[in-house]
C-alpha cells in the first residue's frame, strides 16, 4: 500500500520498461585445466553410454529378447542385463527413480551443482555443440567477430556447415533413444528401410529438433528459465555445501599487474582480465557471488588458476568452497581440505538413506520369487449346490510364470478336507487335491478351477499353494475362501 | 475505475482491483499467450463450421464435414464386426460339440457367449447364471434336458414351450389336481413319497400310499426311482436340486396344478453362431456334460470328451 500513494491519471502514465532483456549470446573460450579434462572424462563416458548401451546384447535363452537394456513396452517388459521387471514388479523403477532423486540430493548437499555442471544431458550436449562452435567457427573473438558480420556468403556456408553438424548429432542422440524402445539391430534396418512404425519416426523427429533447438540454440537459458532444478537446488544448498566461490576478500579491490607491483598493498590479487568470464558456458560473472545462471562446471576456476600461475599468485581465487569455509578463510584462518566439507552430516543421511533404499532392492531383487499365484472367488454366484447336495465354488486362479522358460508347476490344496478340484480344461472325474501344469515361458495364465466339497460342507479358509517342480524350488500360495450354505434344508 | 493509479517502484499502472491492499498491476500478456488465445477463437470458429454445434429449434447444425456421433458409432461397430469376421466364421464351421478340441476357438465362443449371455439371458436366469424359481440354475450339473454341447444348443435354438418352433421341447405334467387325476389325500402321499425320494423326509404309512401311485401316475415320466428322464424334460426328484423348491406346499401345488416353465426360442431371434458361442458359455459355467458320440462313432468317443483333457499327472 505504502508503494502506491500517488493518484494519477491512467493516460500520464510512465512508458513502461522493456520487461524482458534480449538474450546476450555467449562465446565461451577454450580453456584446459583439470576441470575441464574431468568435463571431457564426463561427457565422454555419458555419451558413450547412451549411443552404445542399446547395441549391447545379453543371452536370455529362446524365450526372451536378446538385448541387454530393452525396455519393452508392448510386452510390457523392461530387460537390463540380468535383471527382468515385470509390470507389478514396477516397484523397482519407483525405487530406482527414488534413488537419482536422493542420488541428486546427495551429490547437491556435497559438491553443489556438479549434476549441472558435468552430468546434465542439457549440459553434455550444449558443451558438444559448444565444441562445434569452435570447431567450425574458432574461438570466442573469431566467433564475437563472425557474430557482428553482415551475412554474406562466407557466413552463411560457416552457419550451414555448423547447422548441419548440430542436426547430424540431434539426428544421432534422437535415433538412440528409440533403440531401447525395441530390437535395436532390426529397428535400426526397419528404421532406414522405411518399414519402421509411425511412433519412432515421430520420437526421433521430436527428439532430434528438441535436441538441434535446445542444444543448440537455447543452451544456457534452459538452465536459467526452464529448469526448475536450480529453483529447488538454493532449498538444497547451505553453507556447508561446496559451491564455486570467488574469494573476494583475497581478490579485492581489483588492479592490473602493474598498478599492483607500484602499490601491493592497495590491491587485491584479481587482475580483472575477465578470463572467468570469457570462458563460463552460460555467461555469467562469477565474482558477483553466486547465482542462478552458475551451473558449477568450474571452468572458471580453470581459468584463473591459470592466470595465477602466469603472474606467479597462489591458485585458488576462485574455487570451490563452502560458505563455512569462506567465512573462516575471510578471518585469516587456514582452508579446510575439501573432503572435509563433502562429509557433513546432511550428506551422510542423504547417503544413509540413500544406500538403505538401495539395499532393500537389492534385497527385495535376491528373494523375488519367479512365480505367482493369485485367486479371485467367484461372487455370483457365491457357492452352487450340486444335484447330489455336494457344494461347489468357482475361483480363477492367475499364474505367471516370470522365467525364460517354461515350468513344471504343482497346485494344491491345503485345508479343506475332503474337498478336489479340477479346472475347466480337465474332465470333472480328474478333480483331485493336486494339480499339475506345464506354464509356458515368460506368461500369466488365467485357470477357471472349481473345488467342489462333500454335502453338508461348511463355510471356511484355506490355501492354494503352488510349487515348481524343476531343480530350483520356488513357491507361492495364496489364501482363499470356500463359501457355504449356512445349513443344508 | 476512476482510482487507477502508477505503481512508484515499476512505474506501472494499477488496474484498480484492490485486495487486503494488494494491487494487480496492468502488465501487458505475454505475447504468446495472446497468440494462444487468438488461436483458439480461430479453432472454434473453425469448429464451429465443421462439426455439428449450435442447437437450432428443431434440431442443431450439421456441420460441413458430416459427422454425428451415430456415425461415428456405426463406423466402431463395422469395424470391430470385420475384425471379429473371421473368427465368427470359423466358429460357424465347426460344429458345436468340436468346439473344444481347439481351445482358442472354445475361449472365444465363451467370452462371446459371456456377452450375448448379459443381453439376453440374464433376465431370466440372474447375471451369474444361478437362475430363479422356476428359472433353472444353469451353473449346476442337474439337466432337464441334456447338458452336453449339443443339448444345451438345442435348448437355446427351439427354447421350450415355444410356438412356432416345431421342435421345441415340450414338457408334459398333468394337474394331477385340478383335473381331478388325484384327490386331495392322495397328493400329499405322492408328496410324502417324493420327498423321501430325496431324503428330506423318512418314509411313512403316507409316503408307502404315495409310492403305488407314484408307481401308476408318475413313473412313465419320472422313472420308477424318481431319477428323471431327459427325453421329456422330466426333473430328477431324486437329487438335491430343486426348480420350484422341495417343501410339501410347494410340491403340492406342482402337482395340483402342475408347472409349465417357458424359454423363448432364440434360434429366431439369434443367428446360429451366437446360440454356439452361448452353448459354449452355459457348458462352461462348471456344470456341462461331456458330449457323448452317438453309438456309430464309438471310435473315437473316448477321445472327444471336454477336449484336451488335461490329466493331473
Amino acid at each position: 500500500m505504502s508503494q502506491i500513494e500517488t493518484i494519477v491519471p491512467a493516460r500520464k502514465a510512465k512508458p513502461r520498461e522493456q520487461l524482458y532483456a534480449k538474450r546476450e549470446p555467449v562465446f565461451n573460450k577454450r580453456i584446459d585445466g583439470p576441470f575441464r579434462r574431468f568435463k571431457w572424462l564426463v561427457m565422454a563416458v555419458t555419451l558413450a553410454i547412451y549411443y552404445v548401451t542399446p547395441w549391447l546384447r545379453w543371452d536370455r535363452g529362446a524365450y526372451a529378447p536378446d538385448q541387454a537394456v530393452l525396455i519393452d513396452l508392448a510386452h510390457r517388459r523392461f530387460y537390463m542385463f540380468g535383471i527382468e521387471i515385470w509390470p507389478h514388479e514396477f516397484y523397482f523403477v519407483a525405487g530406482l527413480l527414488i534413488m537419482a532423486g536422493i542420488g541428486l540430493f546427495i551429490v547437491t548437499s556435497a559438491v553443489g551443482r556438479a549434476w549441472c555442471g558435468y552430468a546434465c544431458p542439457q549440459t553434455v550436449w550444449t558443451d558438444l555443440f559448444q565444441h562445434v562452435d569452435r570447431f567450425i567457427d574458432g574461438d570466442r573473438n573469431a566467433r564475437m567477430r563472425l557474430h557482428k558480420a553482415p551475412w554474406g556468403p562466407a557466413k552463411i556456408a560457416r552457419r550451414t556447415v555448423k547447422w548441419a553438424i548440430y542436426l547430424a548429432i540431434s539426428f544421432v542422440t534422437g535415433g538412440a533413444w528409440i533403440l531401447y524402445f525395441a530390437d535395436a539391430p532390426s529397428l535400426f534396418r526397419a528404421f532406414f528401410a522405411g518399414d519402421a512404425p509411425a511412433v519412432a519416426y515421430g520420437t526421433v523427429a521430436v527428439l532430434t529438433f528438441t535436441t538441434f533447438w535446445l542444444g543448440g540454440f537455447m543452451r544456457e537459458q534452459v538452465c536459467v528459465y526452464m529448469c526448475p532444478w536450480p529453483r529447488i537446488q538454493t532449498a538444497m544448498l547451505d553453507e556447508k555445501s561446496l559451491i564455486v566461490t570467488y574469494k573476494q576478500w583475497r581478490g579485492e579491490p581489483r588492479g592490473s599487474v602493474k598498478q599492483a607491483e607500484k602499490n601491493p598493498l592497495a590491491f587485491g590479487d584479481c587482475i580483472d582480465c575477465n578470463q572467468c568470464v570469457a570462458v563460463c558456458p552460460t555467461g555469467i560473472d562469477i565474482r558477483e557471488g553466486a547465482q542462478i545462471g552458475c551451473i558449477t562446471c568450474a571452468l572458471c576456476i580453470d581459468a584463473c588458476d591459470r592466470v595465477m600461475k602466469q603472474i606467479g599468485r597462489p591458485r585458488g581465487l576462485i574455487d570451490y568452497a563452502t560458505l563455512e569455509d569462506c567465512e573462516r578463510e575471510a578471518a585469516g584462518q587456514p582452508a579446510r581440505p575439501v573432503w572435509k566439507a563433502l562429509l557433513h552430516a546432511r550428506t551422510l543421511i542423504y547417503l544413509g538413506v540413500w544406500g538403505a533404499i538401495g539395499f532393500a532392492l537389492l534385497f527385495a531383487l535376491g528373494t523375488r520369487a519367479r512365480i505367482d499365484i493369485s485367486v479371485a472367488q467367484d461372487r455370483n454366484p457365491p457357492f452352487m449346490m450340486m444335484s447330489d447336495g455336494s457344494v461347489r465354488n468357482g475361483y480363477t486362479i492367475k499364474l505367471r510364470n516370470m522365467q525364460s522358460r517354461p515350468r513344471v508347476m504343482e497346485i494344491a490344496m491345503e485345508g479343506l478336507p475332503g474337498a478336489s478340484m479340477w479346472t475347466d480344461e480337465m474332465p470333472r472325474s480328474a478333480a483331485a487335491r493336486k494339480i499339475r501344469r506345464t506354464l509356458a515361458a515368460d506368461t500369466v495364465e488365467n485357470l477357471r478351477t472349481y473345488v467342489i466339497a462333500p454335502p453338508g460342507a461348511a463355510a471356511r479358509d484355506f490355501t492354494f499353494h503352488l510349487r515348481t517342480l524343476d531343480e530350483e524350488r520356488e513357491e507361492d500360495s495364496s489364501e482363499a475362501h470356500f463359501d457355504a450354505p449356512e445349513a443344508t434344508p | 475505475m476512476a482510482n487507477k493509479r502508477v505503481d512508484e517502484p515499476t512505474g506501472v499502472e494499477t488496474v484498480g482491483h484492490e485486495w487486503d491492499g494488494i494491487e494487480e498491476l496492468n502488465n501487458p500478456l505475454p505475447r504468446w499467450w495472446l497468440w494462444t488465445f487468438y488461436a483458439t477463437i480461430v479453432f472454434a470458429v473453425g469448429y464451429c463450421v465443421a462439426y455439428p454445434a449450435w442447437p437450432l429449434v428443431e434440431k442443431g447444425t450439421e456441420g460441413v464435414l458430416g459427422w454425428t456421433s451415430r456415425g461415428q458409432l456405426a463406423k466402431e461397430i463395422q469395424a470391430e464386426n470385420s475384425r471379429k469376421a473371421p473368427l465368427l466364421a470359423a466358429l460357424s464351421q465347426i460344429p458345436v460339440e468340436r468346439l473344444p478340441q481347439n481351445g482358442a476357438n472354445m475361449r472365444a465362443a465363451i467370452a462371446g457367449g459371456q456377452a450375448a449371455f448379459k443381453v439376453n439371458c440374464v433376465q431370466c436366469h440372474g447375471s451369474g447364471a444361478a437362475g430363479f424359481k422356476g428359472y433353472p440354475n444353469l451353473n449346476d450339473d442337474d439337466w432337464l434336458w441334456g447338458g452336453d454341447l449339443k443339448a444345451i444348443e438345442y435348448t437355446i435354438t427351439h427354447g421350450i414351450r415355444q410356438p412356432g418352433d416345431k421342435q421345441t421341447r415340450f414338457s408334459l405334467m398333468p394337474a394331477f389336481g385340478r383335473d381331478g387325476l388325484l384327490t386331495g389325500p392322495q397328493i400329499q402321499d405322492v408328496v410324502s413319497h417324493v420327498r423321501t425320494l430325496s431324503r428330506l423326509e423318512k418314509p411313512s404309512a403316507s409316503s408307502r400310499r404315495g409310492a403305488a401311485i407314484f408307481a401308476e401316475q408318475c413313473a412313465s415320466c419320472h422313472g420308477v426311482d424318481g431319477k428323471g428322464s431327459r427325453e421329456f424334460g422330466a426333473p430328477d426328484l431324486a437329487d438335491a436340486i430343486w426348480l420350484y423348491g422341495g417343501d410339501r406346499a410347494t410340491l403340492t401345488e406342482t402337482l395340483t396344478n402342475s408347472r409349465q416353465g417357458v424359454m423363448p426360442a432364440w434360434g429366431q431371434r439369434l443367428d446360429p453362431v451366437t446360440i454356439k458361442m452361448l452353448a459354449a458359455y452355459v457348458h462352461s459355467l462348471g456344470g456341462g456334460e461331456a458330449f457323448v458320440e452317438p453309438a456309430a462313432a464309438t471310435a473315437d468317443a473316448a477321445a472327444a470328451p471336454a477336449g484336451q483333457a488335461n490329466e493331473p499327472d
